[in-house]
């Protein structure tokens, strides 16, 4: 009885060291050795799996960049240049300098600036409404509404607006991934750079159609008249098929364009609101708004500065163009005033 | 028992308002907007400008590629402009407007209504003469005829199959064009089977259209190598795949094409043009196109010169009623909504077809109940359920094995669905971004 037990105990213990044995071996003839820095990577990124990078989630990300030699190409539009900066730090490479950018909607037609013209009642999906036809309004260019870019967003940054039909970016969260960019059918999604103090100027409209034809059927569109190229005096903006383009780069935000723009197509975003329609005829108020972005000190000189309020979180209801806001009072101006406020402060002091 | 094809297939109501209207000669209408892309492949490159002065029959715009189509003015008069202007669907295409003048037809044209039946050209010449008419399939896919008839080396064509099913509910204009041109249909399936060098044509006919197959076998009896198939009424037999099936009972693989079985298909419509084309030299410019709907007070089928704006052919029919919820280009199961009433008929315009808001409006959309309705009704085999989930969720390369491109966009499945979901709209998203990956590996 005695004998059989320890038999069977031996008989086993033996058999269970063999085949560690056999396991180590094997473990060890078909290691795969992987990069430990891919996981140290891994951890620096922002794990949002997006896919803004063009990789396949963060993983994918990091793996590419222990990998090659040279990362300038590689980006993460989420974690921006802090992140890449830190991972480029660690893995002793350099990483590219590129400047934070955000979605912008380029279609202002809301339901009450552009009226419909039929009724779409298949498939609440951009996509689908884009490969049957032209749309319900009388622009076969416009947003279509129905929310491909939200579904497409994995931070929540941008919704339609119920009111408006329209899309909607929260800067705070919006990381420039470019999944809403690639989700829209009519193409209305651009990246921009976020611009000092994240102002930018940009033409809010994609329709190529004729002057009269986007006018019939959009009341902000534009028209293609072509007033905003003779007015930049940076050569900033070009005419391509009755559609006017602000380039990024070479804008200087004077914010002339949108003073001349006939039909309100060009958006000005988070800049001061300008100063009410008296200041402006007396001519006090207009010059200086055109060097206000260059010199902070010299913005609204007229402003007594005194309860000044934290201004981050009034960004999101910022992407609205100023020109629409009405005059406001002197406090009011003040929270619409980004980050220039320190500096405001200590000058009037 | 009357032949059909095997897998799938629906039975929606047939409504053939229109079925006992004999086909009236529309008039001309003050100007006509003639597009350039009406086929699948390029759009056609005009060859006339602004103050050109044009005959009916006139080439305005010469096929740009090999897939692609001549287009000849429907009219004669003046070319008031070449530029975009918006189609039924009121998406911009470049198109021809010419403002008519008269009716002078250009001299080669052979106006008579003699039968010609003799043909001597051969092969080439007739495949020439029908690319030179601008002939596409008149079915409603508008692929260009002459590309179909031009079989790729290594391959036989055994069987031309006509297509005179006429599936769609509503739509009665190739019913009416085999009642009143048999004839001229006859000859024009007798050039076809000379131009692929075919010893058997059959004509598949469903059995709701009892006086087209008795006329039509009647008139075949002259031919021994055309044979009428009475065929049983099932949605979507003018598929050319279940056309195939029903008819000569072989089965196109997937991702192939009927020349691989041996099998040409066409349209009896296409039949028609192929006779007027080679035997009386007209060019393709006028279709039969069937004006209905349940609400229209005469729904009628009319002979319209390609460019001919829907609104007219609506206003003739007694305009657009009042309780008019949708009007729809093609019939209800393929056809699709017009956004664009000034939008124009072009050469794959089969019907225009109102219908009431009650009849018009889809279903709420609810949660999938996995009653596999719209797996039993495909009649490629597919599973549409999980076609349209992957294609919600993006998962575009997993879908590719569950071949999303087999799908021929009958709408079966989204007739079907007690759930109301519509499949099809999310299956087309699909098989266009499975379509892509596909052509990028190339």
């Amino acid at each position: 009885m005695n004998e059989t037990l320890l038999f069977t105990i031996l008989t086993l213990c033996v058999l269970g060291v063999l085949a560690a044995l056999i396991l180590y071996f094997v473990a060890q003839k078909f290691k795969v050795y992987e990069d430990p820095r891919i996981d140290e990577v891994e951890k620096m990124l922002p794990g949002a799996n997006c896919g803004g990078c063009g990789f396949p989630g963060c993983r994918g990300m990091a793996d590419a960049l222990v990998k090659s030699e040279n990362i300038d190409a590689l980006y993460c539009p989420v974690g921006g240049s802090n992140t890449m900066k830190g991972i480029a730090a660690f893995l002793g490479k350099e990483a590219a300098e590129k400047e934070p950018q955000v979605a912008v909607i380029r279609c202002s037609g809301s339901c009450d600036k552009r009226p419909k013209t039929n009724v779409y009642n298949g498939a609440k999906r951009c996509s689908i409404a884009a490969s049957l036809y032209s749309g319900e309004t009388g622009c076969s260019f416009g947003c279509l509404g129905f929310g491909d870019c939200e579904l497409a967003c994995s931070f929540g940054a941008i919704k339609i607006n119920p009111v408006t039909g329209l899309p909607e970016v929260d800067e705070e969260k919006c990381t420039a991934c470019g999944a809403c960019v690639k989700a829209c059918p009519k193409m209305i999604i651009e990246l921009r750079k976020k611009g000092v103090k994240n102002r930018r100027v940009f033409v809010s409209c994609v329709n190529k159609d004729k002057g009269a034809v986007t006018r019939k059927a959009c009341s902000v569109g534009c028209i293609g008249c072509g007033k905003c190229v003779k007015t930049c005096p940076f050569g900033a903006i070009t005419l391509e098929n009755n559609l006017a383009y602000i380039d990024p780069a070479k804008c200087k935000l004077c914010r002339k364009c949108v003073a001349e723009c006939p039909t309100g197509a060009i958006h000005e975003v988070n800049f001061p609101p300008r100063p009410p329609k008296a200041a402006a005829e007396t001519g006090e108020g207009v010059k200086p708004a055109a060097p206000k972005t260059d010199k902070p000190q010299a913005a609204s000189p007229k402003a007594s500065v005194e309860t000044v309020k934290p201004v981050e979180e009034k960004l999101v209801e910022k992407e609205k163009p100023v020109r629409n806001v009405e005059p406001v009072s002197e406090t009011e101006t003040v929270k619409t005033q980004p980050a220039e406020k320190e500096d405001q402060v200590k000058t009037q002091e | 028992m009357l032949r059909t094809f095997k897998i799938g297939g629906i039975h929606p109501c047939d409504n053939k308002l229109s079925k006992s209207s004999s086909i009236e000669v529309f008039p001309l209408p003050a100007k006509v907007v003639i597009p350039l892309s009406q086929h699948i492949g390029a759009p056609a490159s005009p060859v006339v400008a602004k103050g050109d002065k044009v005959k009916v029959g006139t080439l305005i715009a010469t096929a740009a590629g090999f897939v692609s189509s001549n287009i000849h003015s429907s009219v004669s008069g003046t070319v008031a402009a070449v530029d975009m202007v918006p189609d039924t669907a009121g998406i911009r295409k470049m198109s021809v407007t010419i403002n008519v003048g008269g009716d002078e037809w250009e001299e080669s044209i052979d106006r008579s209504d003699i039968l010609v039946k003799e043909c001597n050209l051969s092969s080439k010449e007739i495949i020439d003469k029908i690319a030179a008419a601008g002939i596409v399939g008149m079915g409603g896919a508008t692929f260009p005829t002459q590309v179909k008839l031009s079989v790729p080396p290594g391959k036989k064509a055994e069987y031309l199959i006509i297509n005179g099913v006429e599936c769609e509910p509503y739509l009665t204009s190739d019913h009416r064009v085999m009642l009143e041109k048999a004839e001229q249909v006859m000859v024009g399936v007798d050039i076809l089977c000379k131009a692929l060098d075919v010893k058997k044509a059959y004509i598949g006919i469903e059995n709701n259209k009892p006086d087209a197959i008795a006329h039509m076998s009647k008139v075949a009896a002259a031919y021994p190598h055309i044979t009428v198939v009475p065929l049983k009424v099932q949605y979507p037999q003018g598929g050319e795949k279940q056309l195939i099936d029903a008819v000569i009972n072989r089965q196109v693989p997937s991702g192939g094409l009927p020349i691989d079985v041996g099998a040409v298909v066409q349209n009896v419509g296409t039949a028609l043009a192929v006779y007027e084309a080679v035997q009386k030299n007209k060019p393709l410019f006028e279709r039969v196109v069937t004006v209905t709907g349940k609400n229209l007070p005469t729904p009628k089928n009319f002979l319209v010169r390609i460019g001919t704006p829907v609104s007219a052919l609506l206003a003739q029919c007694g305009g657009v009623p009042e309780n008019t919820g949708k009007i729809i280009n093609g019939g209800p199961m393929m056809g699709r909504a017009i956004a664009n009433i000034e939008g124009t008929i072009t050469k794959g315009s089969s019907g225009i077809l109102t219908m009431e808001e009650k009849e018009a409006v889809r279903g709420e959309e609810s949660p999938c109940i996995r009653c596999s309705k719209c797996v039993s009704v495909c009649p490629m085999g597919l599973e549409p359920y999980l076609l349209c989930v992957m294609s919600k969720k993006g998962l575009f390369a997993e879908m590719e094995e569950h071949k999303p491109t087999d799908c021929i966009e009958c709408g079966s499945c989204a007739y079907t669905c007690p759930a109301h979901i519509p499949l099809l709209d999310f299956i087309r998203i699909g098989k266009g971004e499975v379509m892509k990956i596909i052509r990028s590996r190339k």
